[in-house]
């Protein structure tokens, strides 16, 4: 087992060498480059003059150069101006050059500067993805037992009404994009057109103070999406251990139904959905892109918006640092408890 | 002209729809009385859920199709008419001329267009795209996934590294880094076209090849003739005057797609081919056992020939099954894109687009942005109970 988590770690840094390099390549093509520069700088730069911005930045060095920079596995590039002084990338604003690092990268724990926030890309990711992990808290708890429920509910008597009108209900919130039930929602429950007003159609002021009011509508509109995808795979997998034969002996024996389904049937129902509850990570990080946009929730998603939007390069690494590592760490957390929870399946 | 009321507002649309009704209705009638002839495509009549799925996406294809020939739309989808702005369903048109459509159906716009001919017109870009997309993402998910299930070893681990690396991405912001004007300036989706769509003409000439390679006399020609015509199409379509791919001159370019459409299309071929090997590849796996793959390699036949001709047919039901679910996500990763404006032209009256402008003024407005987002959810819901209708059946036998 050791070895196998020690394999998966070694696969996992990889990837995500191989994946930062991927964007890092892209976010510095020269045009994306030019652009930084002109929204940096002002809009009617000439070429000589962008192309001079970039070198004291440091942008135009060899591409592999400028990621070892970052990583923190090569000394930073360091520009020396007319006047004498020093601008780098290491070099804060205010400090004195001789006083910073050499080595300023992810290694040494420093994520760059973000360009449109003009904030350390650590303080934001950080507190924005605090943000938005209390949205994820919330759609979890609503989703995770209702998806469950659902799907037991629809499983333990396959065919019958209750199943074929929950697999109903669970296909159209599959059929449902995030963008499509916020939509949906906000016009119903938000808008002054309808008249309800139960809800508020943004949750700007969640992100203080989050209460029923301005909360339940992005968290539902999340939790919908990914609940019908884990509700099928439940109602799957409870239908499949409901025709086991230990079931039946358990039914031959006088067990109520009540019993069979509670003490006998869902822990092993329960192992298939486990996987996917985890696998489910990935998506509901789309979700969540979606609906921080659409309710206006200045978290994580948004931030990614904002700095694809305008180019922040490290502010994108430092985003897609951490969602891949989420990716990842959740994938190997799925592998390792799918190998615990389910006998027949050995690592070694 | 008065305003009309939401009866009258109903019947208008379902008149305007008649053309797609008719053919609804044909298709369904010379469906049901040949449906035993008609094999898997005839037992999907035999499941209501199946059926209600196969309605509710022929009605989007032929409503998308009967407004491409514009039988449907009754309004420029593009045309602003001043005094329409933001009317609420069933107004007349302002100044209306003689043979002009009298009403705005579905209300105007913020812009002051028509909503209902812009959905209609929106269909047709999500008929056309959708499976097209889906298409080519299985011929490379194909023709890369039978071999890493059926050989392994290396090869498997590379490939599946590489699917992994993709799909550990953000699809978002993969569509950020890959669909933004500076990318698309590089050139970069543009090669990635001519890397991806080289695919199918890949997964057809091995298909052919394997097939008739001891009948040469027959095989050359064919395989001469096929992949002429398909090498054509595909430099027509990679190929365009004035962009970084330009391979053949504008006179034999039979079509030209424009720029912002072919960006979607490779994007959105790229997110779904991943997740196709990773099925083709565990089919294989488990294919690959069985004792008629056993026997084909006993009797010496060769190992695309095993594939593609032995593995990839008994593979057919998940597949036809997994092709259904992954249109329906096509769809929705087509609206990701236009819900953050991100490829297609701001214009384009593609749902995704529609509902990004109408969910601005939600709060006051909804007629804009609700009927693009129920068509997607219309459409999305008919392919997922398409899907299922035909898993149950194709389990059935």
């Amino acid at each position: 087992m050791g070895l196998f988590i020690l394999r998966r770690l070694g696969v996992m840094i990889l990837t995500g060498l191989c994946l930062t390099f991927l964007v890092f390549t892209l976010t510095n093509l020269y045009p994306n480059l030019e652009k930084l520069a002109k929204t940096q700088g002002n809009f009617r730069m000439s070429d000589e003059e962008v192309s001079s911005f970039l070198e004291k930045g440091g942008y135009l060095q060899p591409l592999p150069v400028k990621y070892g920079e970052w990583l923190g596995v090569l000394p930073s590039h360091r520009y020396t101006n007319e006047d004498g002084s020093v601008q780098g990338r290491c070099i804060l604003p205010g400090q004195d050059a001789a006083e910073a690092p050499n080595f300023c990268g992810i290694l040494q724990g420093y994520w760059g500067f973000s360009t449109v926030f003009k904030e350390e890309v650590a303080g934001i990711v950080g507190k924005r993805l605090a943000l938005t992990g209390k949205l994820m808290l919330w759609v979890m708890l609503l989703m995770v037992p209702s998806a469950l429920i659902l799907g037991v509910l629809a499983g333990m008597r396959e065919g019958s009404a209750t199943d074929r009108t929950l697999s109903t209900v669970a296909i159209t919130t599959t059929a449902t994009p995030e963008y499509v039930s916020g939509v949906i929602l906000i016009a119903v429950f938000a808008s002054s057109a309808v008249g309800l007003k139960w809800f508020k159609g943004t949750a700007t002021s969640a992100m203080e103070s989050a209460n029923f009011e301005n909360f339940f509508l992005p968290v539902l509109t999340i939790a919908l999406y990914g609940m019908g995808y884990i509700a099928r795979m439940t109602r799957a997998s409870m239908a499949e251990v409901m025709t086991a034969q230990y079931i039946r002996t358990a039914r031959l024996k006088g067990v109520s139904f009540p019993n069979i389904v509670m003490k006998h049937a869902l822990r092993n129902a329960l192992i298939a959905p486990f996987t996917v509850i985890m696998l489910q990570f990935p998506w509901l990080l789309n979700g969540v892109v979606i609906v921080e946009t659409l309710f206006n929730y200045k978290g994580f998603g948004w931030t990614l918006v904002q700095a694809a939007g305008n180019n922040d390069i490290e502010l994108l690494l430092g985003v897609s640092v951490v969602s891949v590592i989420v990716v990842l760490v959740t994938q190997l957390i799925s592998d390792i408890g799918y190998v615990y929870l389910n006998p027949r399946i050995s690592v070694s | 002209m008065d305003p009309l009321s939401w009866g009258e507002i109903l019947t208008r649309i379902f008149l305007q729809l008649t053309p797609t009704w008719i053919a609804l209705v044909l298709l369904f009638v010379v469906s049901v009385m040949f449906k035993r002839k008609l094999g898997l495509y005839g037992k999907l009549f035999d499941s209501t859920v199946g059926m209600i799925g196969f309605a509710l996406v022929m009605f989007w294809v032929f409503t998308g199709i009967f407004g491409a020939l514009d039988l449907i739309v009754t309004h420029d989808p593009l045309a602003q008419v001043s005094g329409m702005k933001n009317k609420v369903p069933g107004t007349p048109l302002a100044g209306a001329e003689e043979g002009e459509y009298g009403w705005y159906l579905l209300g105007g716009d913020n812009l002051a267009r028509d909503v209902f001919s812009r959905v209609i017109t929106g269909a047709w870009i999500v008929v056309q795209i959708a499976p097209i997309a889906t298409a080519f993402a299985f011929m490379v998910g194909i023709t890369l996934g039978l071999p890493a299930g059926y050989y392994g070893g290396k090869l498997d681990t590379f490939l599946s590294f590489l699917a992994n690396l993709i799909l550990a991405f953000p699809v978002i912001l993969l569509f950020y880094l890959l669909v933004t004007p500076e990318i698309v300036e590089t050139g970069i989706p543009a090669y990635m076209a001519t890397f991806l769509f080289v695919f199918p003409l890949i997964f057809v000439g091995i298909l052919l090849n394997s097939r008739y390679y001891t009948q040469p006399n027959f095989r050359t020609p064919l395989l001469i003739g096929v992949l002429g015509v398909m090498g054509w199409l595909y430099l027509s379509l990679i190929s365009e005057v004035g962009s970084k791919v330009h391979v053949i001159p504008g006179f034999m370019d039979l079509f030209d797609i424009p720029g912002g459409i072919l960006v979607v299309f490779v994007s959105v071929v790229f997110v779904n081919s991943p997740t196709v090997f990773r099925i083709v590849r565990g089919l294989a796996l488990d294919i690959k056992t069985r004792d008629y793959v056993a026997a084909a390699q006993t009797r010496g036949e060769g190992p695309w020939y095993i594939m593609l001709w032995e593995i990839l047919p008994n593979a057919r039901g998940p597949l036809i099954v997994d092709f259904c679910l992954r249109i329906g996500y096509t769809t929705i990763l087509l609206g990701t894109l236009g819900f953050f404006g991100l490829g297609l032209p701001p214009e384009s009256p593609d749902w995704g687009s529609t509902i990004n402008e109408g969910r601005k003024f939600l709060s006051i407005y909804l007629h804009p942005a609700l009927p693009p987002a129920l068509a997607l959810l219309s459409l999305v819901l008919g392919l997922n109970l398409l899907a299922d209708g035909l898993r149950e059946e194709s389990l059935r036998d």
